[in-house]
Order: C-alpha cells, then sequence, then structure tokens
C-alpha cells in the first residue's frame, strides 16, 4: 500500500479550499442590488406627459354649466365610447361584472360586510362615493350615460367634492353635512371640467382611502395616509420615492380597472412585463418578476408558497388607526336622551350611539392565511349559523393548491344582526330622517330592519339577535423599505410564529416532533451519563488513565 | 498495570486521514451547532445565518465526502471498516471490566488494523449508515424546492426534516461517547496526539514493520 505523499495531501487541500471558495460565491456580491429591484427600476422610468391634448381650450369645456350631468354630455361629445364602457364595469354597477346579475352578488345585490352591512335603504348616503350623478334608490337609471360622473375620477383641481349625503351629487349651493359639521361648495364647474386628466392619488383616496364611511376604517392598507405618503410607508407611493399614483399598478383597459373584483383574482395569470408587455401591472411579479432577489438567497424560494406582501408589509395601518372590531349589539345607548360619541386613545371614536362599540389600532399585524387572489363570501340570503363566528367573506386557497400564497390579511371582526328565525344576516335602514323607519332617525331596530330587508327585497320574521362576524380584506399597499420586511424568525419560531394558525405543512424552525426531540435528549443525555459513570469508574478503581501513570 | 518498555511509535494515520478526519469534526460540530438552532432548540446566531451556514458547510461537507470515499477505496482503506465478530466480546468485556483493572488492551492498534472490532462496527455504521442517511436527508432537505423537479412530489418534508433530526440526535450522542472514548488509549490524549501527528506509541510491536517504527527521540 502506498503511503500518500506529502504533495498528495497539499492537492486535496488545494481543492477543498477552492471548494470552499466556490461554494461561497452566493455570500458575495452583497453591494449589487437585487435583479427583482434592478428590473422594477428599469420598467419605470418617470411618468411623461402623454396628452396630446389641452382640455382647457375645449369650447365645449367653457359653456355654463349647472350640474354634473351636463359636463358628462360635453365629455361624451368627444369620447363617444367612454359611459358605454364604463356601464359595464364594477365601479359603475357594484355587482360582481363575472357573475350573472341576476345572482346579486355585490354591493348593490345582496353581498354584506360587517360595517355598514348593506346599501339597501341607504343609498343617498352611501352612493356619495358612487362614480354616478343621483343613484337616490331603486329607480336609478343604470343606462343613462349622462349619469356617469367623470370627474370624480378625472378632474384634477382637487376642489370637486359629492356632498355626503347626495346621492352621488355635488351641492347646487354650500351646505353643511351634520354628520362631520364640514360645509360643501358647489363645483366650479367649468374649472374642474377643464382640469381632467389621468385619476391621481387623491381621485382613487376621497372614495377608497375613506370606505366604510371615514379615514382607514375599512382597509388597514389604504387611508389618507396614502395621499403623500414618505417612503418609509409605502415604497411606490412614497413622494421621496417612486411617486406611483394608484394607476400606475392598477393599469386599465377601457375603463376596467385592474384588481381583484369579488371571487375574480386581480390576475389569472403571474406574468411579469418581460415576458407580456401588455400584462396589466396589478401584480409583484409584473415588474418585479417572480425571482426577485439575489440568486442563491432564500426568499426566491419563498415565492411559490409565500406572497411578496406577507413579508414586505409586515404591519399595515402604520400611520392612521383603522378599525378591527365594531359591536352593533351596543349603539342606541343615550346621554341625557341624546345619541353620543365616545373618543379613545387614539382619537378615534370607541362608542358611537349610531354605531356600537368600536376598536382601533395602529401599526397592525396581518393574520396570514392561503390565498389564491379570490374571496369568497355569503350574501343576505344565505343560512348561518349564530353558533359560532360567521364569516362573512374568507380567502380562498389551500395548501396543495399551486395557485396559493400565504397572503397577509386583515380581519375585521364585529357583531351584527341576524335574522332568529330564518337565520339570515339582516340589512339595517340606517340613514334616514325622524319618521323614516331608519335606525338613525327612529332608533328602533325593528322597523330598521323591516325596511331595511324590504328594500333589499328580502324577508324579515321580526325576530333578530346578535352574532360574531369576521370580513377579510387583502393586505397589499403600504409596502415597506426593505429593511423593514419580516425577519426569518417572525414566521420561524416555536414562539409567536405569525404563521402559528396555518397547519398541515412542515415549517422547519416552527415545526418539530416532541417524540424525537424528547428521545434525542434521551439519548445524548443517556451518553452523557454513560460516559461520566465510566470515567468516575476508571478514576475510583485507578484503571487504566484512571491516574496519572508512573 | 503492566509497564512495557517495548514502546514503540507507530505511524498510524496519513496526512489525508488526519486532515480529514480534523475537518470532518469541524463541519460536523458546526452542522450541529446551526442545525440545532434551525431546529429552534435554542437561539444563538440567529436563525437566518443557522440556515445559511447550514447548507453551506453541509453541501461543502458533501462534496468533500465524495474526496474520502474516493480516497478510501483507492487505497484499500476500507478494509479497516469491514465488521468482524473476532474478539468482539473481548473488547466489550475489556470496556466495561477490564479497563478498570489496568488490563491492556485486547485488540492494539495496528497498522493494518487501526480499529478493534467495536470500532469497526461503530464507524462503519457511522460512516456508511448514520452520516450518509444524515447527508441524503440534508440534500433532500436542502433541495426542497425542485422536489416537483426531480419526480419527489410525493415525499414528506416532515418525514425527511425528522430523520435528519434523528440522524443530528444521534451523531451528537456518537461525538460524546467519541470523545470520552480517545481519553482511554495509553495516555489520555495518545489517541488524540496521533489523530494530530499521526504517530501513536503501541504495545503490541509483534507486527509492525520496520518502516513504521520510529525510535522515540530522547
Ligand atoms: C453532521 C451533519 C448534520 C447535522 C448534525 C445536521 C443537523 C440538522 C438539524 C438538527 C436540522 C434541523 C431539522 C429540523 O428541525 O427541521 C437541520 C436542518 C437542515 N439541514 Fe442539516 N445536519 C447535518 C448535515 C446536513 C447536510 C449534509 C445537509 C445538506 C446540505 C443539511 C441540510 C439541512 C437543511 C437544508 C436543513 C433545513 C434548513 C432550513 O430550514 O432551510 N444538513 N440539520
Amino acid at each position: 500500500m502506498k503511503r500518500l505523499s506529502f504533495k498528495d495531501c497539499f492537492h486535496c487541500s488545494l481543492a477543498f479550499g477552492l471548494l470552499f471558495f466556490a461554494s461561497s460565491e452566493s455570500f458575495a456580491d452583497q453591494a449589487e442590488q437585487a435583479p427583482g429591484r434592478t428590473m422594477a427600476r428599469q420598467a419605470t422610468k418617470t411618468t411623461q406627459i402623454w396628452i396630446t391634448t389641452d382640455h382647457s381650450k375645449h369650447e365645449i369645456l367653457q359653456q355654463a354649466f349647472t350640474s354634473g350631468p351636463e359636463v358628462t354630455k360635453a365629455c361624451l361629445a368627444c369620447h363617444s365610447e367612454a359611459a358605454a364602457q364604463f356601464h359595464k364595469t364594477i365601479h359603475w354597477t357594484w355587482l360582481d361584472p363575472n357573475v350573472d346579475p341576476q345572482e346579486r352578488i355585490g354591493k348593490a345585490g345582496l353581498s354584506v360586510n360587517n360595517f355598514c352591512i348593506s346599501i339597501h335603504g341607504n343609498e343617498p348616503r352611501c352612493t356619495s362615493c358612487h362614480a354616478g350623478y343621483g343613484w337616490a334608490d331603486k329607480s336609478f337609471d343604470f343606462a343613462d350615460p349622462t349619469k356617469v360622473d367623470c370627474l370624480v375620477c378625472h378632474e384634477q383641481t382637487g376642489t370637486y367634492q359629492k356632498f355626503p349625503a347626495g346621492a352621488g351629487n355635488p351641492v347646487p349651493e354650500p351646505t353643511v353635512f351634520k354628520g362631520n359639521g364640514k360645509e360643501y361648495f358647489p363645483p366650479d364647474w367649468n374649472k374642474v371640467a377643464q382640469s381632467v386628466g389621468r385619476p391621481t392619488r387623491k381621485n382613487c383616496g376621497v372614495c377608497h382611502f375613506l370606505g366604510g364611511g371615514g379615514d382607514a376604517v375599512k382597509h388597514g392598507d389604504l387611508d389618507t395616509s396614502l395621499m403623500k405618503p414618505d417612503k418609509q410607508l409605502d415604497v411606490h407611493m412614497g413622494v421621496d420615492g417612486q411617486n406611483f399614483d394608484c394607476v400606475r399598478c392598477h393599469s386599465t383597459t377601457l375603463h376596467n380597472i385592474a384588481g381583484r373584483t369579488y371571487s375574480t383574482p386581480a390576475a389569472m395569470e403571474r406574468k411579469s412585463l418581460v415576458e407580456d408587455d401588455l400584462v396589466s401591472k396589478i401584480t409583484c411579479e409584473s415588474c418585479h418578476t417572480s425571482r426577485p432577489h439575489k440568486p442563491g438567497e432564500k426568499p426566491n424560494d419563498h415565492t411559490d408558497k409565500v406572497a411578496c406582501q406577507s413579508c414586505h408589509i409586515p404591519e399595515f395601518a402604520r400611520v392612521n388607526p383603522t378599525k378591527l372590531w365594531w359591536d352593533w349589539s351596543q349603539a342606541g345607548k343615550k346621554k341625557d336622551g341624546k345619541p353620543y360619541a365616545v373618543k379613545g386613545p387614539l382619537g378615534k371614536p370607541v362608542y358611537d350611539s349610531k354605531k356600537g362599540d368600536f376598536l382601533w389600532a395602529k401599526s397592525v399585524k396581518p393574520e396570514y392565511f392561503w390565498y389564491n387572489g379570490s374571496i369568497n363570501a355569503i350574501t343576505a340570503k344565505d343560512m348561518i349559523n349564530p353558533g359560532q363566528t360567521v364569516q362573512i367573506n374568507w380567502p380562498v386557497g389551500n395548501q396543495a393548491d399551486q395557485n396559493s400564497r400565504i397572503a397577509p390579511f386583515k380581519v375585521h371582526r364585529g357583531k351584527q344582526p341576524y335574522d332568529k328565525i330564518n337565520k339570515t344576516l339582516l340589512i339595517a335602514r340606517l340613514f334616514g330622517k325622524k319618521g323614516s323607519g331608519a335606525y338613525w332617525g327612529d332608533w328602533d331596530w325593528k322597523t330598521a330592519f323591516t325596511s331595511g330587508m324590504e328594500k333589499a327585497g328580502l324577508n324579515f320574521s321580526g325576530e333578530f339577535d346578535w352574532v360574531e362576524t369576521s370580513y377579510v380584506f387583502p393586505i397589499t399597499h403600504m409596502v415597506a423599505p426593505k429593511a423593514k420586511s419580516l425577519t426569518c424568525t417572525e414566521c420561524h419560531s416555536k414562539t409567536n410564529s405569525r404563521l402559528a394558525n396555518l397547519t398541515g405543512f412542515y415549517m422547519p424552525g416552527r415545526d418539530g416532533s416532541k417524540v424525537i426531540t424528547f428521545a434525542g435528549w434521551a439519548t445524548v443525555f443517556g451518553s452523557l451519563a454513560g460516559v461520566l459513570v465510566h470515567a468516575l469508574g476508571r478514576i475510583f478503581t485507578n484503571g487504566r488513565n484512571g491516574r496519572k501513570e508512573k | 498495570m503492566g509497564v512495557n518498555n517495548n514502546l514503540k511509535n507507530m505511524y498510524l494515520y496519513t496526512r489525508f486521514e488526519r486532515f480529514w478526519h480534523w475537518l470532518q469534526t469541524v463541519l460536523i460540530i458546526i452542522l450541529l451547532i446551526t442545525g440545532f438552532e434551525t431546529n429552534g432548540l435554542y437561539t444563538s446566531w440567529g436563525f437566518e445565518n443557522a440556515v445559511a451556514v447550514h447548507n453551506f458547510v453541509g453541501i461543502s461537507w458533501l462534496i468533500a465526502f465524495a474526496f474520502f470515499v474516493f480516497w478510501i477505496f483507492t487505497t484499500g482503506e476500507w478494509r479497516q471498516y469491514v465488521p468482524t465478530t473476532k474478539k468482539m466480546l473481548l473488547v466489550v468485556r475489556y470496556y466495561l471490566h477490564g479497563i478498570f483493572r489496568g488490563e491492556p488492551h485486547p485488540v492494539p492498534k495496528r497498522k493494518d488494523a487501526k480499529h478493534n472490532p467495536l470500532q469497526r462496527l461503530t464507524y462503519l455504521s457511522l460512516a456508511a449508515i448514520l452520516l450518509p442517511v444524515q447527508m441524503v436527508t440534508g440534500f433532500l432537505y436542502w433541495g426542497y424546492n425542485s422536489w416537483n423537479a426531480w419526480g419527489l412530489s410525493g415525499f414528506s418534508l416532515k418525514a425527511v426534516a425528522m430523520v435528519h433530526l434523528a440522524g443530528a440526535f444521534a451523531i451528537l450522542s456518537f461525538v460524546i461517547v467519541h470523545i470520552y472514548m480517545i481519553t482511554t488509549g495509553r495516555t489520555l490524549f495518545a489517541h488524540t496526539r496521533a489523530m494530530i501527528t499521526g504517530w501513536e506509541e503501541v504495545e503490541d510491536v509483534a507486527s509492525v514493520e520496520d518502516w513504521e517504527v520510529k525510535t522515540k527521540a530522547a
């Protein structure tokens, strides 16, 4: 047998050395930025002026307007197809565009939430956020092109306001809204009409940041803090960063704005601009691709099962507090015979006689669920089980589904009325004067339910009680700077894992086996005890090495 | 205790073997430390670092092990691991009894038989079963994202991870017993010295070839 020479060994060590060096490549190049970032930067140059017309020069927009529909008529004179396009969109119908209208899925139908529950009977208030004029009740003519409100989405003066209880109309003369004590003014029609352009954050925000009737009530990741956010709050929208408008990602074709509608995902395919330059930019992958991190970095291996948002939005509502709990059953208390409200520590009401108890929170950690982009919901027609928390809507997806990822959600919980006999959620008429049957006028639930259910075309048995419900919002805005994204142990941990509720799969660091761990330690400590006893034996018997040799 | 005047220095471990032994020691200890942190048994370096180091060292070890396998077969050293029951009971009896009475080891080290029957069995199960199982499960664990591409979509990550975890405990137990056993040489550090310098003083020189014997420097 030949003895290995020194030279052989030297070569071996050299080989090992090279080997370590080679495999350490993945650790190098820390300074270089992630490809997903480079590509997204590449794809988004500063905004250009694309518009080839100046609306202030059009005579038709210089006439004396007295109402919204008159302006719309003028718009349609050139943009002949705009109203027809818009009539088909969810912004107009408030119905799920991908479901037969007969099914009445959507908020103009029988869909409900656990905020103000439903628009039925409350139209003039709710439809102040309808991109139309005059939806005061069921008689509204959805086929009338002049009823489309072009201005609310396109005007750029920032002065155009719809009255909060005006069924989508601005006021004809200065009027104070009792709900918030603010005075609303009629628009300077010529000015606003001549200012039109692509929608900005403000156009979308006046409705979407104030969903549920107030700032930050609903989504948690959409509120007025996004009007002029800094990069810390939103890397995409930050005025000191990319300064994106909403439509930069919610790209639009024929007035159809990209985004989820009820159970229809925002995108059916996850493609990047590199694969398809006409793809909607609604997914993170559109610009960042599906392997955005540096080669060899672990997060790239997560993109098939974990939504980008899960790690990159560590908390939502980081500036303005959002509502997490709404208990209608506590509504109706009076002080000296009068309704009242109590402000809580965050400057937000914790009680309001009209609405009940609230809880608000800031910088909220999301809850996580498997999600394939689709959210299913029950309607006011569906039977519920009042014995447990009723999920009004829920993310669709599971671990086995290729299109599902673990995604972050805000869950809004609360207590709301249900019909004890019919076992359905109840719609209340809330908004209306004394004598109208509305709860905020007459303070009687039974008449409010009778009126609301009748307007919705549903039965009310006359008996009601309160049931706990939950409502989910996918969290996708307020993407934080990369330094703030989650560290591994936020999830890969035995204690306080953010994913503690998701079971049925193995996650390193979070999961394990009590049996193996116990048996493992037993073996280790058994061995330790064994050698200790043996060593003691050697010492006491003066056995081999039990004492110093002579 | 029989004082042995015929102590001879014998060259037992080649440079490659010693290098391999200590390299593997370092790698396995790092793997144990980082692996247990990955599992969540303790927190110290941080999960992210532990995983990164574990994966890096694990893969490096796999590649290095290939060299070792190549070496062991080309040199014929594999014969050192062929199990035998001959004198096995004697060895067991020695560690349970004789050692306490200062008896000499029943199967002293020889160049062509570095390992006693108990060691052979231990090292064989280590090198042929435990470590490969650890490497295979580790590699599978590491390649989890490619299971579909490898046609392994039916595999259970939990099963792989748990075999890997059980293996880690087994290796830790081995390390403990091993560290203890190396103190049972002629002197406390005789075996350790041998693994560092390659030379060990052995008592039975009957079968030691000439070239292997080096007279003790005064
Ligand atoms: C002495 C050898 C080794 C020991 C003691 C060891 C130990 C461990 C332990 C205790 C875990 C945690 C298991 C769990 O809780 O799920 C682990 C995880 C892991 N091991 Fe090893 N391991 C060894 C070798 C290897 C090798 C050779 C590889 C191959 C590259 C490897 C790859 C992995 C991977 C990928 C994980 C999961 C890390 C993650 O979360 O991504 N291990 N190891």
